[in-house]
């Protein structure tokens, strides 16, 4: 069954279009990996999800109705929840206040699922009180995921977590986002780097603003013409 | 007679803002430099001028008067003197300050400008401070009797506004000029062009300033007299400012147009305002018209952000 | 010496508190405010509107304790500053927000914000004329401490400790409510702010708010301390200027250090030169400032 669909989708920035008629289809409980080259329209196409930039054609269907338009405030409420890539943490605020500026739409008690949040990356919890600008890379990553999760979203919107880490902090981050799934959140993973392919049980590849293609982690790797255009073979 | 003498000397005014927003055109029209710090430049004009073609005092005035200097040139000369000191003044004002963002630029220009009225203030051996100069010569004023004076002015100024803007017009469509509006539009591209992106803005900030240094050399021949309380923010800085914003910024006939409409405002609005009001509140009066300018400014900026004229649209001559 | 470091704290505690309300909005919204210093006229000339009407009332006319000014004037702040609030907010919503949405730059809100003051400080002539005002006319108490030589003014007591108050007050409001932290996090990162769900529009009339709210005290404040007259604002919103670019984009603390310094600063000055040249030492200093650390003394670490 399928969580978040997306028909059709055109979008941009005022006259210039970077979707051209983008479609997907995330079944629940998985996850999904979006790639591309550079310039593809991954983070339009996350930013359209999320109701930042608004579709001029298409829908995106949340459980089967339509939410394209809808303002990000009541994403989250709705349980759908994005990390950017860049400028993902509020640097001047604390490691907590970061996360609970991430459940600011909540109205109930948050405190125990912060605690859980700070179990799940426990690299984290002494670092509470630093103000975030402070955090190393990776650290700065698992609290801008742990920020969208105060609100426990049912889909998260990842916009190329790896960016700029180690490679050894890029296994743990996919550890994670695996440990995340196995609770039953939905993951839209967009990434450069093929690896995701490893972590997702399906992929997109899109490009230009249109799919150019779709299929199991394994159809992809085997086919010889995607790995070479796309997963850097 | 009262109503024609009246609109010549309101002219004579709209001329002498015509050029100071021809200055302000070419730094922020044209090259996005936020000067607030007009009041500033239209001051160093105005006493220069002033020290350079006046006597030094004598007689009993002497013990009334104090000046640093006077050296009795011509009227020109004067003007001259005073471009190029308020040019000189902004070599200083820009090696302090071009490096800083847009907003600080603001800023530090209009502490630098309350900075000068408050020196001229203050030295009174420079120009007599608060008092301030009075009794500039005036040039060809044997020409006519004093109660027309103004229609000679008039000519005067306006032959300094034709110059000014024939010249300002052919800078902007030179090369030159398309170098200013690419720092403006884009300060990374222009740099990554290779032009020394501050050494224009300089430029820009000179010619501008010796702009609004003969400005304030006209003006100060015009009155006669003038006092450091002339040179504030509001009249010196900000109403230029509603001028070209209401005429079009970055088109030099919309900036002459705004002078005009908005000075036709502020010295036509006194006029009716006193005719209206009663008698009581005539020393409040004048004081709406700084409401009105104020609204103006804020009705142009949000509803009509591209003033009446809008950005002309340049071709470059190579 | 000693006096006019005593002098300098005074100074610099009305400067800091008046520059809170400015960096606020200019670290939230990006808009450096030119009419902060009008809405300080008009928030001390609703006081005063109050006072001369308890004053007709014939209420409210006793001197507090030690002090200079009447009861009527502490009760005037209430009213002083709900109304600096909602000129604040409508403000906002006249002015800044129709820029918003048409996506403005900060720089054309700032010439807008020109726009504003003038008209703000027109209506103050139109109204109460170009003369001076005072709370009130009585005599002004002085201490003198015989031992170290030192003489200052009762009221003086009063207007350092409401200024730190209010500033406590807005810090600790910032930094332990939820409606705080979330205008620090609008303020950090506007994007992410809409990201996690925080309705920009309605934590900017927060920011407004407050800063009226901060803008009436500090009027009622500096009014209490020199006198009442339409210009007052304006020329008290350079040293604001200097403090708060001195402290650094949003940096509350930044900015209460910078008043401090430029409050000292200036009364020092007069040691040595005219006292008319104390905005000009302001300015001098934040250009220096500028200078040497763009940023400010403690601006922002992080991009």
């Amino acid at each position: 069954m399928s969580i978040l669909q997306l028909e059709n989708i055109v979008s941009g920035y005022g006259s210039m279009e970077v979707l051209h008629g983008v479609s997907l289809n995330i079944e629940d409980g998985k996850i999904i990996a979006l790639l591309g080259p550079n310039g593809a329209g991954k983070t339009t196409l996350l930013r359209t999800i999320f109701g930042v930039v608004k579709p001029t054609q298409g829908q995106v269907l949340f459980k089967g109705s339509d939410i394209s338009g809808t303002p990000p405030e009541k994403m989250t409420k709705k349980g759908i929840c994005y990390v950017p890539q860049e400028g993902n943490i509020f640097p001047t605020l604390t490691v907590q206040e970061n996360l609970e500026m991430g459940a600011f739409t909540r109205e109930d008690d948050w405190r125990l699922r912060m605690e859980e949040i700070f179990e799940f990356f426990p690299s984290l919890t002494d670092r509470r009180k630093s103000s975030a600008g402070e955090l190393s890379g990776g650290m700065r990553q698992m609290l801008a995921i742990g920020r969208a999760l105060m609100v426990n979203p049912e889909v998260l919107l990842l916009d190329e977590p790896s960016t700029g880490l180690a490679p050894v902090l890029v296994d743990h981050i996919f550890e994670r986002i695996a440990a995340l799934n196995k609770q039953g959140v939905t993951v839209l993973l967009v990434e450069q780097n093929a690896q995701a392919l490893s972590a997702a049980d399906k992929a997109y590849i899109i490009e230009g603003g249109e799919n150019k293609a779709e299929g199991s982690a394994e159809e992809l790797r085997n086919n010889e013409e995607i790995g070479r255009l796309y997963l850097g073979r | 007679m009262g109503l024609l003498n009246f609109f010549i000397s309101f002219a004579v005014m709209a001329t002498i803002y015509s050029i100071f927003v021809l200055g302000l055109n070419v730094q922020w029209g044209y090259t996005g430099l936020l000067n607030f710090g007009i009041a500033g430049f239209f001051a160093v004009g105005a006493y220069t001028s002033a020290l350079f073609t006046m006597h030094m005092p004598t007689g009993a005035l002497a013990n009334y008067v104090t000046q640093a200097f006077g050296l009795g040139m011509p009227f020109l000369v004067g003007v001259i003197a005073a471009a190029i000191a308020s040019g000189l003044v902004s070599i200083l004002v820009g090696a302090l300050t071009l490096r800083l963002g847009e907003g600080y630029l603001a800023i530090a220009t209009l502490g630098i400008a309350e900075s000068i009225r408050i020196f001229f203030n203050n030295e009174s051996w420079l120009a007599n401070g608060p008092q301030g100069l009075v009794g500039l010569p005036q040039p060809l004023h044997n020409l006519v009797s004093p109660q027309y004076y103004s229609y000679v002015y008039l000519v005067i100024v306006l032959i300094f506004l034709a110059v000014i803007y024939i010249a300002v017009e052919k800078g902007i469509r030179s090369p030159w000029g398309r170098v200013l509006r690419a720092i403006r539009e884009d300060e990374i591209m222009a740099n990554a062009d290779g032009k020394n992106v501050v050494f224009f803005k300089m430029q820009s900030l000179v010619v501008g300033a010796m702009i609004m240094g003969i400005g304030g050399a006209l003006y100060a021949h015009y009155s006669a007299a003038i006092q450091p309380g002339v040179f504030e923010a509001l009249f010196g800085t900000f109403i230029i400012w509603t001028m070209l914003t209401l005429g079009g910024t970055g088109n030099n006939k919309g900036g002459i147009l705004g002078a005009w409409i908005v000075w036709a405002i502020w010295s036509w609005s006194t006029y009716l305002i006193a005719k209206v009001v009663p008698a009581s509140f005539a020393t409040r009066a004048p004081f709406i018209r700084y409401v009105l300018i104020g609204v103006l400014l804020i009705v142009i900026i949000v509803r009509f952000p591209k003033g009446i004229m809008g950005e002309e649209r340049q071709v470059s001559k190579f | 010496m000693l006096e006019l470091l005593i002098y300098g704290i005074v100074l610099g505690s009305i400067i800091g508190l008046g520059s809170v309300g400015l960096t606020l909005i200019w670290g939230i919204t990006d808009l450096f405010n030119c009419a902060h210093g009008d809405q300080i006229t008009a928030g001390a000339y609703s006081a005063l509107l109050f006072v001369t009407l308890f004053n007709k009332m014939g209420i409210l006319k006793g001197i507090v304790g030690p002090f200079s000014f009447s009861w009527g004037v502490l009760v005037a702040f209430i009213p002083a500053i709900l109304i600096s609030v909602i000129l604040a907010i409508l403000i906002d919503r006249w002015v800044y927000k129709p820029l918003r949405k048409a996506g403005a730059t900060s720089i054309t809100g700032f010439i807008a914000s020109i726009g504003v003051a003038w008209a703000l400080r027109g209506t103050i002539y139109i109204i109460w004329g170009a003369d001076f005002h005072f709370y009130n006319t009585g005599l002004r108490p002085t201490i003198i401490l015989h031992n170290i030589g030192i003489k200052f003014r009762v009221d003086e007591i009063f207007i350092v400790i409401i200024s730190w108050l209010s500033v406590a007050v807005v810090y600790l409001f910032l930094s332990k409510t939820k409606m705080g932290k979330a205008l620090r996090a609008l303020a950090d990162n506007p994007t992410l702010a809409q990201v996690s769900g925080i309705n920009t529009e309605r934590m900017l009339i927060w920011a407004w708010g407050i800063a009226g709210l901060l803008i009436a005290i500090s009027g009622v404040l500096y009014g209490i301390e020199t006198q009442l007259r339409p210009e007052m604002g304006w020329i008290f919103l350079m040293p604001l200027f200097a403090a708060v670019i001195l402290g650094g984009q949003g940096s509350i603390t930044g900015a209460l250090i910078g008043g401090l310094v430029l409050g000292i600063a200036q009364q020092m000055s007069t040691a040595f030169m005219a006292p008319s040249y104390k905005p000009a030492v302001a300015f001098i200093i934040m250009i220096l400032v500028l200078i040497v650390r763009p940023r400010g003394i403690l601006g922002r670490r992080y991009s």
